[in-house]
């Protein structure tokens, strides 16, 4: 962030009554002060100025809503590089992290609170300063309370969007009506041996075992009778996918015709012309998104980047061209008129309707449940 | 200093930076894998370092783990057989061909020019339910509903085939070239027909080439891990996918260490078995 900027951000916050007058010429004051004691070597710290930022997503239609909405404009507007890779899951990329040096990696796009709990157990967070992060005001209150209750007192990332891992069906072969009777069900039913996916991912895999063996995804009380759903499925199941890629092409191909899926994806067949139903069955896997900064980060470029992609402008754009809604309160921002189309918006602003993971709850139980699920995989 | 004691200095100090590369990039990762292999997992935060046998007893005595590296040997072996049978007719045709032998080798090597996971997906254009196999099948009416083929062993070890017969045909081809073809017509004078001459005489000198290719295979076989990914159904796995699971989706980077290790154990007992009794030097001709 440029003096310019900050000195527009502090005139702002006193026009609109944030600060005092004194606190303001305080301010002022002391920014004149650091100025004046500056030495001639001050020069060469701006070598240590971020000339680039490195951000990781999902890749995908994601990764290419990112780039156009957010990352190129922000370059044009800063001149500081968003260097955008991509990852197939929180886990690999947790691993590029830790192997990493400090720095390596900035902001990633990282899903669920139990992915930002995780985080910070392995010493990776940043603490952000949100004074310079002033369109955080405009995000719901319910996804920014997920992370404090984390980190009390302080935030490594800043909510983004949201979307749910429902059912997604081949209507040619799945009606409307079946869906909605079998729920989450439909993924074990034997008429559709050979034409069922999943997703290779434990949490999910075990998320719909709990569903269909009628249980509170973050109680379960039965694992082994989940452990036998996720069999059921396996035995069933044609193709485990491993990137939203190879889900769209999976359903559009007609490889297989029912699945769980992400929301996001299935609103892009669907723009692209598939008849490809959703559902979200009752307690279906709710997940929210950040934008987490990893420690070691240039952390002004960091923050300065985050508060321009939580701009309503940009914030809308990405959300239309990803299909998530946005963390943006609806009560708050004009969405327009695309986002209460998409699978899991929430109009009230509330998330009240959607079932999140549980952090404590599903990490306290990774290390077991990731174990186990690689050999139940496998026939065991 | 003596002439002689230049002389047997030179060798080192030629070999001198490849030495030092392979041991900074292979040698010392390779401590790194072997001491973590004895650390003990953290389910967050940091592992526990000390000098632990849990890995180990995990990798050596659980039937899991056994069960998974036995049926990538047996994939990999199957893979190897496939491999030859495709491999030696081509390898021999392109030795034996008279004036266009540089042009099928360059087509041999083109597909090392495009991306392995590439090659690999290819096979879900040509045998997915709309792939181009289905199509035609369907078009000339042989089947009325698309066969499913894909994600399954079958397909693994095709799509291993794919990846692996260039290696094959390549050694196979070094060792056919080198053979003198008067040979043949010396067997053939003598009264044995073609086939008979080739039994006797091509087949036998042209073995080395065969195992260096069956070796090759092998071990890049059983030490993959996209192609059961990309066309493998959800049971199928080979020994590396739980190494890449252990540190990648497990976070249980000891584990994986002891994982990987056992594999590049067995791996390296075979490499030495083949070192005793065919030595490397037909590999080396081979890869060249």
């Amino acid at each position: 962030m440029d003096d310019t900027t900050r000195y527009e951000r502090l005139r702002d916050r006193f026009q609109n009554g944030d600060i005092s007058r004194r606190k303001f010429f305080g301010l002022l004051g002391a920014a004149g002060a650091a100025y004046g004691l500056q030495t001639p070597f001050a020069k060469y710290a701006n070598a240590q100025t971020a000339s680039q930022v490195r951000f990781d997503g999902w890749g995908g239609i994601v990764s290419e809503a990112f780039r156009k909405h957010a990352f190129d404009p922000y370059t044009a507007k800063t001149g500081v590089k968003v260097v955008d890779g991509t990852f197939p899951g929180g886990d690999e990329y947790l691993a590029l992290v830790r192997a990493s040096k400090e720095g390596e990696y900035n902001i990633a796009h990282l899903s669920g609170v139990f992915d930002y709990a995780r985080y910070h157990s392995f010493g990776l967070a940043s603490e952000l300063n949100l004074d310079n992060i002033p369109n955080m005001k405009l995000v719901m209150p319910a996804l920014t309370n997920a992370f404090s209750s984390v980190t009390p007192g302080s935030l490594s990332a800043v909510p983004y969007d949201y979307g749910t891992t429902g059912l997604a069906y081949n209507r040619k072969y799945i009606s409307d009506e079946e869906m909605k009777e079998k729920g989450a069900k439909i993924l074990i039913d034997a008429a559709y041996k050979g034409k069922i996916g999943g997703w290779s991912d434990w949490r999910t895999r075990i998320w719909y075992g709990a569903l269909q063996t009628d249980q509170d995804p973050n109680n379960i009380t039965d694992i082994e009778a989940v452990w036998n759903a996720v069999r059921a499925h396996r035995d069933l199941a044609l193709k485990y996918w491993a990137s939203g890629a190879e889900l769209m092409s999976l359903l559009a191909e007609e490889e297989i015709y029912v699945t769980e899926a992400w929301s996001g994806r299935i609103y892009a067949l669907q723009e692209q012309g598939h008849d490809i139903g959703y559902y979200d069955p009752p307690n279906g896997f709710g997940w929210q998104e950040c934008l987490f900064v990893l420690k070691g980060s240039p952390m002004a470029a960091c923050e300065e980047l985050l508060n321009f992609m939580l701009d309503p402008v940009t914030s809308i754009a990405v959300a239309e061209g990803q299909n998530y809604p946005p963390a943006l309160d609806p009560s708050k921002v004009d969405l327009g008129t695309k986002i209460p189309t998409l699978p899991a918006f929430d109009a009230t602003g509330t998330l009240s309707g959607l079932t999140f993971a549980n952090p404590g709850y599903w990490n306290g139980n990774e290390a077991k449940w990731s174990e186990t699920f690689s050999r139940v995989q496998r026939g065991y | 200093m003596s002439i002689e004691a230049r002389e047997a200095r030179q060798p080192w100090i030629l070999l001198a930076p490849a030495l030092t590369a392979i041991f900074l990039l292979l040698i010392v990762p390779l401590l790194f894998i072997v001491v973590y292999s004895f650390w003990l997992r953290s389910a967050v935060g940091a592992d526990t370092p000390g000098f632990f046998l849990d890995n180990w007893k995990a990798a050596l005595t659980d039937r899991f783990y056994r069960d998974i590296l036995l049926n990538t040997l047996k994939i990999s072996a199957i893979t190897t057989i496939a491999c030859a049978l495709l491999g030696y007719p081509a390898a021999y045709f392109i030795a034996r061909s008279q004036g266009n032998k540089m042009i099928l080798l360059i087509m041999l090597m083109l597909p090392f020019w495009i991306s392995y996971i590439i090659r690999t997906m290819s096979w879900i254009n040509i045998l997915g339910v709309s792939g181009a196999l289905n199509s035609v099948l369907m078009s000339l009416g042989i089947v009325s509903e698309p066969i499913q083929m894909l994600y399954n062993e079958t397909t693994v070890i095709l799509g291993l085939t794919h990846f692996l017969l260039p290696f094959m045909v390549l050694n196979i081809f070094v060792s056919l070239d080198g053979i003198d073809t008067s040979l043949e017509d010396a067997a053939t004078s003598l009264g044995a027909t073609r086939w008979q001459a080739f039994l006797q005489v091509t087949l036998p000198l042209s073995l080395p080439g065969l195992a260096a290719g069956g070796l090759l295979c092998f071990v890049l076989g059983a030490g993959t891990y996209i192609t059961p990914v990309v066309l493998g159904g959800p049971r199928d796995a080979m020994f590396a996918n739980l190494v890449f699971e252990a540190i990648i989706r497990q976070l249980n980077w000891p584990l994986g260490s002891a994982l990987s290790l056992l594999l590049l154990m067995v791996l390296g007992v075979l490499v030495a078995i083949y070192n005793r009794y065919l030595g490397m030097a037909q590999l080396a001709k081979g890869l060249g």
